[in-house]
């Protein structure tokens, strides 16, 4: 089932949580919502489900206007951050809830309610624990629970909010990965919120990334990460060394260099924002004239694949984050105090006036 | 056998102390009572527990103590509700209210509900045309003990309500859960426990309740006269064997009540607590 969101607004108080939202989640797709906390996220998640009420614009799903359908009749799964599991009933009641509050009419016998919470519980490998109570139970298999209790409705959309966010980091991933799996076997509609881009670009087919209210990108990871439409997405996804420069005629300058940059053919020395990642910089030993400029290793921290280093750039007090692979730190047998040469690779600028 | 460790220190005195303090302040008054009752011979002790009149005094004490604390479960659960889900102007007022009948000398609760009910009082002049007497009838008894009940159910109500997450509520609409399904499989069983509690406090207290009873009771024998009253009759009449051959037949019954409420908190947490 696609869910189409036009025009959503919401406020609290005086605080815009929401504005003038507007995202089309195509059937069958598994979609992030990204954000810092305070982005409005969790707030559109549950005005999806009907947890919330939007202060304006409406709700379709597939078509139909959902906007005042009461969060019974939408057909959601709810995936809480706490679990919100029922504590004094066991795993089995947990998941067999939804079927038993079904009215008399639509209510499968009993017989098929076990079938049917055993068959779920297969699904989310925890068969074994039917008879515990929600309290025996680690925070990751809580959540496995609470999906597989979800699921148990047979949901048109399943809303998954910050699912990941209570567990550690390891468990973290073992379930995000799981969640994929689960996702491409079931193919339902899928909305989940996260403030941690790595697991947004991981898991979703598509990713919106969401701050004060409104939508700054929605795309796949891939093209999220490497086309960021906005300043904010650039630094919201992954680390970013920020240079201040001039844009004129097609270069921009950044400090002493000029580097040549798309689509600012025309600009006239303009006041700009470039970004460049920490695997955009290229270390070398020695100055390549015009593209490189001189920094001072300050720290290296050398732990894991990639090699991060921080260097104080020469002609500026700006510090660059700089990463590298292991193999090329070796090759160049860098030390902290060191002078090297950065080059940036790919340069991606922003004008000021668009800065938000 | 090998002492086991413990990482907090001084169990022998901390529980040597308590049970000293239990024995000195509950235990050895509770007992003086039943050996004060031996003075009276087995045939003795029975006519006078069994006397007309003080049988009549169980029933009302018994009988309008459960009553009240019935009615206090019900409404203080719905105080606490109110007091917990909603806000609105003066919630913190009714929120101190709950507390008077805890502070009130029980004596000026008594007067003041007897003023009220009078059949010349506030209320009680509008009853009273329609049949209904409150002052000076069991009714009135039950009335003051409800009053002097309130407290325990919210108090005791209030903060596991306050505990219960919005989530589950949450989770089991989006399970198509209605309101009412959500409230008897979900909310219910989550302050049972408390509310239990509350219950058997209230029945507890009203059960040893005077002060504020005599005044408004009438203390009409075998009518409106309260079991405690009967043991202070005894005693002004020198009849101490007979004041505590009553007060340990009261005290034997509340202690199987509670030993009962207690049998089905246990019962309720086991077996409710993981019913299929």
């Amino acid at each position: 089932m696609s869910i189409e969101i036009s025009n959503i607004s919401k406020t609290f108080g005086n605080f815009h949580a929401l504005n003038n939202i507007n995202l089309t989640v195509p059937s069958g797709e598994l979609v992030a919502l990204l954000g810092p906390s305070g982005c409005g996220k969790t707030t559109l998640l549950r005005i999806i489900a009907g947890l919330e009420s939007a202060d304006e614009g409406s709700i379709l799903f597939n078509g139909a206007d959902a906007t005042h359908r009461n969060v019974r009749e939408r057909e959601v799964g709810f995936v809480f951050q706490h679990y919100a599991l029922f504590r004094h009933m066991t795993v089995f009641e947990n998941v067999a809830f939804g079927l038993r509050v079904r009215p008399k009419k639509t209510r499968p016998s009993n017989a098929e309610i076990h079938k049917r919470v055993h068959k779920l519980l297969e699904l989310v490998q925890l068969d074994w624990l039917a008879d515990r109570h929600p309290a025996q139970l680690s925070g990751g298999q809580r959540q496995r629970i609470a999906l597989a209790r979800a699921l148990a409705v047979e949901p048109q959309v399943l809303l998954l909010d910050e699912p990941f966010g209570a567990l550690d980091a390891k468990v973290r991933k073992e379930l995000r990965r799981w969640l994929r799996q689960l996702h491409d076997e079931l193919h339902i509609t899928s909305v989940f919120v996260t403030h941690d881009q790595e697991e947004a670009l991981e898991v979703a087919d598509h990713v919106v990334v969401l701050n004060k209210g409104r939508i700054e990108q929605v795309g796949a990871p891939d093209e999220v990460y490497d086309k960021p439409a906005t300043p904010f997405v650039y630094q919201f996804l992954g680390n970013v060394n920020l240079f201040h420069s001039r844009v004129h005629g097609g270069f921009a300058k950044v400090g002493e260099l000029a580097l040549p940059v798309d689509g600012h053919d025309t600009t006239h020395d303009a006041p700009a924002s470039a970004y460049v990642r920490p695997h955009d910089i290229e270390i070398l030993r020695s100055p390549e004239n015009g593209s490189s400029f001189a920094a001072t290793v300050s720290h290296i921290h050398a732990i894991g694949p990639i090699v991060r280093l921080e260097l104080a750039r020469e002609d500026a007090t700006e510090i660059v984050e700089a990463e590298l692979t292991r193999e090329r730190y070796q090759e160049l047998n860098l030390k902290a105090g060191e002078r090297v040469y950065l080059k940036p690779r790919h340069l991606r600028v922003f004008l000021d006036e668009n800065v938000t | 056998m090998a002492k086991q460790k413990n990482v907090l220190p001084g169990f022998n005195l901390s529980l040597g102390y308590a049970l000293l303090y239990l024995s000195l302040i509950v235990l050895i008054p509770l007992s003086a009572a039943f050996i004060k009752t031996t003075e009276l011979s087995l045939a003795d002790f029975w006519t006078t527990v069994t006397a007309p009149r003080v049988m009549a005094s169980y029933r009302l004490t018994f009988g309008a103590s459960l009553i009240a604390a019935l009615i206090n479960a019900v409404f203080g659960l719905l105080i606490a509700w109110v007091l917990t889900r909603y806000t609105f102007p003066g919630r913190r007022i009714i929120d101190a209210l709950v507390d008077l009948p805890f502070a009130l000398p029980t004596a000026v609760a008594g007067i003041a509900l007897t003023a009220v009910y009078a059949g010349n009082g506030w209320i009680g002049s509008h009853l009273e045309p329609l049949g209904i007497k409150v002052a000076f009838t069991p009714l009135g008894v039950m009335v003051a003990l409800t009053f002097i009940g309130l407290p325990f159910v919210v108090r005791t109500v209030q903060p596991v309500l306050e505990d219960l997450s919005a989530d589950t509520e949450e989770a089991a609409a989006s399970l198509g859960a209605t309101r009412w399904q959500t409230f008897t499989r979900i909310i219910f069983p989550g302050i049972w426990p408390a509310l239990l509690t509350g219950f058997a406090l209230a029945f507890a207290r009203a059960i040893g309740e005077y002060g504020s009873v005599i005044f408004i009771a009438g203390n009409m024998p075998m009518v409106s006269e309260i079991t405690p009253l009967i043991i202070i009759t005894k005693l002004e009449q020198y009849d101490y064997a007979g004041a505590t051959a009553v007060a340990v037949v009261m005290l034997v019954i509340s202690f199987l009540l509670l030993f009962a409420i207690n049998g089905l908190q246990w019962w309720s947490n086991r077996y409710l607590g993981s019913q299929r």
